[in-house]
C-alpha cells in the first residue's frame, strides 16, 4: 500500500499567458483509491491531460516539472505513450465512436486478430488492417469487463443513441480490458449517473483497487470522495492545497480547503411551499417522445405557475425525454399546454418563442458553440428569438460585452474574458455559460437537464440557489436530474420516470428508500415499505 | 473573482504568427514573383494594376462562398449553377436589346432573380443529401454546364452578333464590343494614380458586395446561419429553422456567382458560354482557402486576400514568366508553367481545406 506508484514533480501548466498549474507534486500509492478534487477551472482536468499525453498539452508549449512512474521518468508524450505505461484515462468529454458498437469501442485499436497461417501471410503483405478480427473473442472479453461493472447490455448494442449514463460505463470497461493497466484515472465519471447506478461504479472501484489498480478519481461529490478514496488531494486555482487521508477528514473540511473559506454545503430546509392556488403553468399529457434509449411512453403531469418540479429515474428510463420532447428536439405526440395556451409540438422555435427555455444536459452537442466565444454564447439565443442585443437589426458588441460580464459575474464563470472561445473552459465553467443562456431569455418556464453536471459545490449551491430565487421570482422550473439528493434539496415536488412513465410524484422529504422502490418502476410504495 | 479583460497588447510576432499558412506560402510567391518582376524591368504599377484587375473580377466568385461555407454546406463547388444563370441573364438581356450601362444594371437584376431561385433549388437539393454536400456539390455543377450546353445550342435568339456564322446556337464567345457593353464597370470612374489602373466601377461592386456580406452577417439571420454551420443542433434548439437557413445561404451564394459573371465578363469584353462556367469553381474556392478559409469557416477578410494572392499572382505570372523565359527555353512553355502553378495552388488549397490554411 505504501508503495509509491506515481509522483508529479514540480508540474506547471500554462495556456498562452494563462497559468493553470503551479509548482504540483503529489504521489500516487500503488492500489490506492486517490481522489482529486477542487473547484471548476482549478485544473484538475489539465494535470490529467499531462499524464495521460493529450495532445492539447504539447499542442499548447507541453508541460514544466516530471512525472516519475515506479522511480522512472516517464516521457509521455502521446495517449499511446501513456497506455504502453499501464495508465488508462476516462475523459471528461466522451470519446466513443458512436457508429461503433460497445465491444468494437472497448477493442478499439487493441483489436485481437485471430492466430492463423492465412493471417501471418496476409499481414506480412497487407500490413495490420488487414488482418482478420476474432469477433467472437473481442466480444467476450468485452462481455467480462461489461460484467465486472455489473452492467446487462448487449456488448453488440450500437454506442449511437446510448444514454450518457451507459456510455461512461463503456469507457470505463475499456479501461477496465486493457491488460498491464496499472493507473486508472477517472475524470468525473459519476457526474453523469444516478446515485445507484454511482455506487455500482463505486464498489467496481473498489474491487479493482483491491487488485492493485492505483485509481485516480476526479468528482465534485465530496460523499463519494469519502465513501471510497484513501487519500485526497485538493487543487485550488491550479495549486495544491493539500494531501490528505481522507479517514483523517470531513466532507466539510475538503470544501473549506477547496474553496479557501467555511461553506455550508447542505442547503437550509425551508418550510414546504404551497402552490394550490397558483395557475398551471404547464401541462402534458399522454407525452410521447421518441428520443433513442430516453423514450417517453406516455407521460401525464402538471406543474403550477413558480413551482419547481422535480423529474427523476435511472439512466435510460425516459428522464431526459421529457424536456428534449417538450422543447421539439426529438419526434413527439401528446399534449402540452404552456399557460393555458395549447402548443403545437415538434416546433422548438413556438415553444421558444412562449417563454420556455431549456437547458440541455448535453452541453457539447446541443448546448454551445465550442468554437465561438463565452459571449456569443450567451446571447445567441435571445438575440435569434427576441431580436435583443441588435441595434439597426446588426450585433450591437457594446450590449452583448456588458450582458456577458453581469453574467460572468453573477455565476462565477472562470474565464480569461468574455472573449474566450466556450471549448477552452474548464467543464463545470461551460455548463454556467449554458445556464447563463438560458437565463438570458428572461423565460417564464425553463426546462433545466441535469444543470449541476460537472459543477463543483461552491457553484452548485450558487446555481440551486439561483434557481429557487428564480422560482420565488415567479419562474416555473422544471428540473431533470440524476441525483437525487440534488432534486431533493430544491424540488417542491419530483416525479420518478420509470420505463417512459411516471411511476410517481413523491414530496422532496420522503424516504431514500420510497424514492429506490419508484426508479425500479414499483408503484405502490406505501405497500412495499409496509410489508 | 473574474479577471476582468486583459486587452491583448498588439506585437507584430504574434499577428504574422496568426496569418494562416497558406495565406504566407502564396504570399512568398507573390512576393517571389512581383521581384522577379521589378528584377526584370516591369513597372510595380504596372504589376499591381493588373494584380488589380484579375482580383476585381474574381473577388465575387470567392465571395460566393462564404454564406455556403458559413451554413455548413461546404464551399460552393456548384459555382456553375450560379454562373449559367448571370450567363442566361446577359443573353437575354442583351437579345432583348439593352446595351451599355442600361445592359449591366438589367443583367444583374435579372442575374440576382436567378440566382436566387436556382440557389433555392440548390439549397433544397443540399437538404436533401445531409451529410454528403460536398460529393454532390461538383456533379452539380457539372450537370448543369452539360444542360445548359444544349440551353445555348437550341435557344431561340437569332442576333447574328451573338449566334455562329454557320447554323443555329449561341457561339462560344460573344463580343460584347457589339452591344457598346464591354469594359463598363471598368470604365467607370476610371484613373490612374502614379501609373497605377484604377478600374473604379469594377472595385465599386466589389467592395458593396463584400461590406454587404460582412453585415449580413452580422445580422441576425447571418448569425443563425453561422450558427447552424458550426451546430446545427445547438441552432436548432435555439429556434433557428436549419433547413430554411441552409436555403437562403445556397440562394445568396448562387446570386453573388449570378452577378459575378457579369462583372467577369465585362471585366474581359466577351460572354464565355458553353464548358466555361465548369473552369471556374475550383479557382475561386481555392481563393478563398488561401485567404484562410477552411470547409467550415470563412469570413470576406478571407475572400479579400486570398482572391488577391492567388489571383494577383496568376496575374503578373503570365508576363513576368514570359519576359524571363523569352531569352531561354522560349515562350512556348510560359502557358504550361502558368497552368502548373494555378493548378498546384488549386491542389494545395483543397488538400488544406479541412485545416482552414493553417
Ligand atoms: N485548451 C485550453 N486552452 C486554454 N485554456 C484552457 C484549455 N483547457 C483548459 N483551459 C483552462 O485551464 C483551466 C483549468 O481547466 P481544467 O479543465 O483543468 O479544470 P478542471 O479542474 O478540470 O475543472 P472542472 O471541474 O470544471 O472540469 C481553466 O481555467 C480553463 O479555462
Ligand atoms: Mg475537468
Amino acid at each position: 500500500m505504501s508503495r509509491n506508484l506515481l509522483e508529479f514533480k514540480s508540474v506547471s501548466k500554462s495556456y498562452l499567458e494563462n497559468q493553470v498549474l503551479k509548482d504540483v507534486s503529489f504521489d500516487i500509492r500503488a492500489g490506492e483509491i486517490h481522489a482529486l478534487i477542487g473547484e471548476n477551472g482549478a485544473g484538475k482536468s489539465t494535470l490529467m491531460n499531462i499524464l495521460f499525453g493529450m495532445p492539447v498539452i504539447h499542442s499548447t508549449g507541453g508541460f514544466e516539472g516530471s512525472i516519475e512512474l515506479e522511480g522512472q521518468k516517464l516521457d509521455i508524450m502521446s495517449p499511446f505513450d501513456a497506455m504502453a505505461a499501464g495508465i488508462g484515462m476516462v475523459h471528461q468529454e466522451f470519446m466513443l465512436i458512436p457508429g461503433f458498437t460497445i465491444a468494437e469501442n472497448i477493442k478499439l485499436n487493441r483489436e485481437i486478430e485471430k492466430k492463423s497461417l492465412l493471417n501471418t501471410i496476409t499481414s506480412r503483405l497487407f500490413g495490420k488492417r488487414m488482418k482478420t478480427l476474432d469477433f467472437k473473442q473481442m466480444n467476450k472479453d468485452a462481455r467480462a469487463a461489461l460484467d465486472k461493472l455489473e452492467m446487462n447490455i448487449e456488448e453488440f448494442t450500437l454506442v449511437q443513441g446510448l444514454p450518457i449514463g451507459y456510455m461512461q460505463f463503456v469507457e470505463i470497461a475499456r479501461e477496465i480490458d486493457k491488460t498491464g493497466l496499472k493507473l486508472l484515472v477517472l475524470d468525473e465519471p459519476t457526474a453523469v449517473l444516478t446515485e445507484s447506478e454511482a455506487d455500482s461504479l463505486l464498489q467496481a472501484m473498489k474491487n479493482l483497487a483491491a487488485r492493485g489498480i492505483s485509481i485516480v478519481f476526479i468528482s465534485h461529490r465530496l460523499g463519494e470522495i469519502t465513501a471510497v478514496a484513501d487519500r485526497v488531494t485538493i487543487l485550488r486555482d491550479g495549486e495544491l492545497v493539500i494531501t490528505k487521508d481522507v479517514k483523517d477528514t470531513n466532507t466539510l473540511e475538503i470544501a473549506e480547503y477547496m474553496i479557501g473559506r467555511k461553506v455550508s454545503i447542505e442547503r437550509e430546509i425551508c418550510e414546504t411551499r404551497k402552490f394550490t392556488d397558483a395557475e398551471i403553468a404547464l401541462s402534458v399529457k399522454d407525452l410521447h417522445v421518441a428520443m433513442p434509449n430516453e423514450r417517453v411512453k406516455g407521460v401525464e403531469f402538471e406543474v403550477r405557475k413558480g413551482e419547481i418540479f422535480g423529474i427523476g429515474g435511472l439512466a435510460g428510463q425516459g428522464k431526459l425525454g421529457i424536456a428534449n420532447g417538450i422543447m421539439g428536439l426529438y419526434e413527439t405526440r401528446g399534449e402540452v399546454t404552456i399557460n393555458g395556451e395549447p402548443m403545437p409540438l415538434n416546433k422548438t422555435r413556438k415553444m421558444l418563442d412562449a417563454g420556455v427555455a431549456f437547458v440541455s444536459e448535453d452541453r457539447k452537442e446541443v448546448g454551445l458553440l465550442i468554437e465561438d466565444s463565452i459571449r456569443h454564447n450567451i446571447m445567441f439565443t435571445s438575440m435569434n428569438i427576441h431580436s435583443e442585443f441588435l441595434k439597426a437589426g446588426l450585433i450591437d458588441k457594446k450590449a452583448i460585452r456588458e450582458h456577458a460580464r453581469k453574467m460572468i459575474k453573477d455565476l462565477d464563470i472562470r474565464c480569461t474574458s468574455e472573449k474566450q472561445r466556450t471549448g477552452r473552459l474548464s467543464g463545470g465553467n461551460q455548463q454556467k455559460v449554458c445556464v447563463a443562456r438560458a437565463l438570458t431569455q428572461k423565460p417564464n418556464v425553463l426546462f433545466v437537464s441535469e444543470p449541476t453536471r460537472g459543477i463543483d459545490i461552491g457553484a452548485k449551491k450558487l446555481i440551486l440557489d439561483l434557481l429557487m430565487e428564480l422560482s420565488s421570482n415567479g419562474m416555473t422550473i422544471i428540473m431533470t436530474s440524476s441525483e437525487l439528493a440534488e432534486l431533493c434539496s430544491i424540488c417542491d415536488r419530483i416525479a420518478i420516470i420509470c420505463e417512459g412513465e411516471v411511476v410517481g410524484v413523491l414530496p422532496p422529504d420522503a424516504s431514500p428508500t420510497k424514492f429506490g422502490l419508484m426508479m425500479s418502476g414499483i408503484k405502490d410504495v406505501e405497500e412495499e415499505v409496509q410489508s | 473573482m473574474t479577471e476582468v479583460v486583459v486587452e491583448e497588447r498588439f506585437s507584430l510576432i504574434k499577428a504574422f504568427k496568426k496569418i494562416p499558412f497558406s495565406t504566407k506560402a502564396v504570399g512568398a510567391l507573390y512576393l517571389v514573383i512581383l521581384i522577379l518582376g521589378l528584377v526584370n524591368g516591369f513597372s510595380f504599377s504596372r504589376l499591381l494594376s493588373d494584380s488589380l484587375h484579375l482580383f476585381g473580377v474574381w473577388a465575387l466568385f470567392s465571395l460566393a462562398n462564404v454564406p455556403s461555407i458559413q451554413a455548413g454546406t461546404g464551399p460552393n463547388f456548384a459555382l456553375p449553377i450560379g454562373i449559367v444563370n448571370g450567363l442566361l441573364a446577359m443573353v437575354l438581356v442583351l437579345a432583348a436589346g439593352f446595351t451599355g450601362m442600361g445592359f449591366i444594371v438589367v443583367a444583374s437584376l435579372v442575374a440576382i432573380i436567378f440566382g436566387s431561385a436556382s440557389g433555392f433549388l440548390y439549397g433544397k437539393l443540399m437538404n436533401a443529401v445531409k451529410g454528403s454536400e460536398m460529393a454532390i456539390a461538383p456533379y452539380t455543377g457539372f450537370a448543369i454546364t452539360a444542360v445548359f450546353g444544349l440551353v445555348w445550342l437550341s435557344i431561340p435568339i437569332r442576333h447574328p452578333n451573338m449566334i455562329f456564322f454557320l447554323g443555329d446556337g449561341l457561339r462560344h464567345q460573344i463580343p460584347l464590343d457589339y452591344f457598346r457593353a464591354e469594359f463598363i464597370l471598368a470604365n467607370f470612374l476610371f484613373f490612374e494614380i502614379f501609373g497605377l489602373e484604377i478600374r473604379t466601377g469594377e472595385l465599386i461592386v466589389v467592395v458593396v458586395a463584400c461590406v454587404l456580406m460582412w453585415l449580413f452577417f452580422r445580422s441576425k439571420m447571418g448569425l443563425g446561419i453561422t450558427a447552424v454551420g458550426r451546430n446545427p443542433k445547438f441552432a436548432k434548439a435555439s429556434g433557428v429553422n436549419v433547413d430554411r437557413s441552409r436555403v437562403i445561404a445556397n440562394m445568396i451564394s448562387t446570386a453573388v456567382a449570378a452577378l459575378g459573371v457579369i462583372v467577369y465578363a465585362q471585366g474581359f469584353g466577351f460572354i464565355q458560354l458553353y464548358d466555361f462556367p465548369m473552369l471556374l469553381a475550383f479557382p475561386a474556392v481555392a481563393c478563398i482557402v488561401v485567404g484562410g478559409a477552411s470547409g467550415q469557416k470563412a469570413n470576406v477578410r478571407n475572400v479579400v486576400i486570398g482572391t488577391f494572392l492567388f489571383q494577383g499572382l496568376m496575374a503578373i505570372a503570365l508576363p513576368v514568366f514570359t519576359r524571363v523565359l523569352a531569352g531561354g527555353a522560349g515562350a512556348g512553355i510560359v502557358g504550361p508553367i502558368r497552368m502548373a502553378i494555378q493548378n498546384g495552388i488549386i491542389l494545395y488549397a483543397l488538400s488544406r481545406m479541412s485545416k482552414g490554411g493553417k
